[in-house]
């Protein structure tokens, strides 16, 4: 069931993924079957998204509307195709550049102009998205949690 | 439900609490424990374990034992050398000779209405794909049967769309898993737990039935999910101990113990240890500078791996980005803590791109490296430090698990 809701997802409009547009965040909601709620910082908007799966994903957009970062946790690991959405290619890429005696238990990638941090373990997996270009005067990455 | 985001803008001072004199006292990266015995080393209840570059040399402080599997009831037997100590999962996966390791015991697959079942169990450095299979476990003198592990195999059916979502690499291959399998010794009996019963939405998607190329999600029960081996031993099973000596400078082999067992034997009692309930997602909590931040115990994390440069005032290395590059040993104060027992925890990060400089070296007391907003105790935190790990529901003298001591 949710593998038929994956394919059919690649045939829908673009949802409110990382560099995206908050606007279409009922899609998320939608697609993710999950709660939303929305609180107001100084700065920015954070919209969380809570899933029947126990994942929180919590988005972070600028004050036109822009998601500069998303941050997650949750028991299993997150769809980062559906999170990053075009920027996903470039941490595939990044991805790749692992090399030996790298860090084991975290995952950190650094590539075009992305920034992505994973970490947690078994039943439980964080992590962190965002494009240090787009992230408002002031805000700092740890408080993109 | 409580929703807080701290606000902290600004530039952040050099965040390093200078305490020089901490280092002398115990030979290193970390502060002196009040449980540092030295590693049992005889019982029948005592797994040697080894840090070093592993079995592909490609490992920065990976800890490493051997694990003997049969087939269930029979003398048809394997010893696999060289599988990593993680009590940051949960459960046996071996790497099948396939991926280039060393399994090579044909074992009986588990099925679901006929087809074998395979599992894509999420690590955060990468997943790993294969068939569920069934086999009895012994280390040292400690026996599980009938345990299900996971066979890493990546020619194994079709790995599904749905695990490769997740964005890590598949670490099916000696050269990418660095080991010949992983020993999740964690405080948890199953990998996944309640969640992959569950139908529909509310799976996350782990355990597949696969027919040929085929493979559909499937709702797994508990008893049949990887279990971890340690609370299936008919002795000593409540939990283990990690117990590795302390380290001054980075060297190329260290010697130690897994210790089975909490308080079952005269070789494992918790002594003077503090011990730290963990919640259900297997965290506690550590603060620094006032802020409190979610945390774990990990030996399969190979480093302090904690906060962001911009929060902690150390950059990461030029050559290796994963890692904390600090113009001077940076010396940090930290505590640790749950309910009401804490713990401060002094710890030293060292230049990375230097440490890494001698190619023979693989234990590394100061080692470090940014994370999303977390505290992951990996491997460093265990040198000097006897780290207990209580197992969900099982009793101690100390108490019922999960929890960690130290």
């Amino acid at each position: 069931m949710v593998f038929v809701a994956w394919v059919l997802l690649s045939n829908l409009p673009a949802l409110a993924v990382l560099g995206g547009d908050a606007s279409t965040l009922r899609d998320d909601q939608v697609h993710m079957n999950a709660s939303l709620r929305s609180t107001e910082m100084p700065a920015y908007t954070i919209h969380e998204l809570r899933t029947p799966a126990g994942m929180v994903v919590r988005e972070f957009a600028s004050s036109s509307g822009r998601i500069f970062a998303v941050s997650w946790n949750g028991p299993s690991p997150p769809d980062l195709r559906q999170l990053l959405g075009s920027h996903f290619e470039d941490f595939r890429k990044g991805a790749e550049a692992q090399r030996d005696r790298g860090p084991r238990g975290v995952f950190f990638v650094q590539h075009n102009g992305l920034t992505v941090q994973i970490g947690g373990h078994m039943r439980s997996y964080v992590g962190r998205a965002y494009l240090p270009d787009q992230v408002p005067p002031g805000v700092r990455a740890d408080d993109l949690r | 439900m409580k929703f807080s985001l701290p606000l902290r803008f600004g530039i952040s001072s050099i965040a390093l609490v200078l305490l020089g004199l901490q280092l002398a006292s115990c030979g290193g990266g970390s502060s002196p424990s009040n449980n540092m015995i030295p590693p049992a080393t005889s019982g029948n209840n005592v797994q040697p374990v080894v840090v070093n570059s592993g079995p592909a040399n490609n490992y920065a402080n990976g800890i490493f034992t051997s694990v003997t599997v049969c087939v269930p009831s029979t003398s048809n037997c394997q010893t696999i050398s060289d599988v990593l100590v993680d009590t940051g999962s949960y459960g046996l996966r071996l790497l099948s000779s396939a991926g280039g390791g060393a399994l090579t015991l044909s074992l009986p697959q588990q099925t679901s209405t006929g087809n074998p079942v395979g599992e894509c169990a999420g690590f955060v450095s990468g997943f790993t794909w294969g068939p569920i299979k069934t086999a009895d476990i012994t280390m040292s003198g400690e026996h599980a049967g009938n345990v299900p592990i996971q066979v890493v195999d990546p020619t194994f059916s079709t790995v599904p769309e749905l695990c490769q979502a997740g964005g890590v690499p598949e670490n099916d291959t000696l050269q990418t898993l660095g080991a010949n399998g992983i020993l999740g010794v964690g405080p948890f009996v199953q990998d996944c737990g309640n969640q992959c019963t569950l139908t529909g939405i509310s799976n996350p998607n782990w355990y597949y039935s696969c027919a040929g190329s085929s493979c559909q999600v499937i709702p797994m029960p508990l008893a049949q999910q990887v279990q971890n081996p340690v609370p299936l031993f008919a002795t000593d099973n409540n939990g283990v101990i990690v117990e590795l000596p302390a380290v001054a400078n980075p060297v190329s082999t260290l010697s130690g113990s897994l210790v089975f067992g909490i308080g079952t034997q005269s070789n494992n009692t918790l002594g003077g240890a503090a011990i730290f309930p963990i919640d259900s997602n297997g965290n506690f909590s550590t603060s620094y500078k006032g802020q409190t931040y979610p945390a774990f115990v990990d030996s399969g994390s190979n480093a302090y791996f904690f906060l962001d440069s911009n929060t902690t005032g150390i950059p990461t290395c030029p050559s290796n980005a994963g890692f904390y590059c600090p113009a001077s040993t940076a010396n940090l104060s930290v505590t640790t803590s749950s309910g009401s027992v804490s713990e401060s925890i002094n710890f030293s990060i060292a230049d990375a791109d230097t440490l890494f400089s001698k190619s023979t070296n693989a234990v590394f007391n100061m080692l470090g490296g940014p994370n999303s907003g977390t505290f992951d105790w990996g491997l460093p935190f265990f040198f000097g430090r006897n780290v207990y790990t209580a197992i969900e529901s099982k009793s101690t003298p100390g108490g019922v698990g999960p929890y960690w001591a130290y």
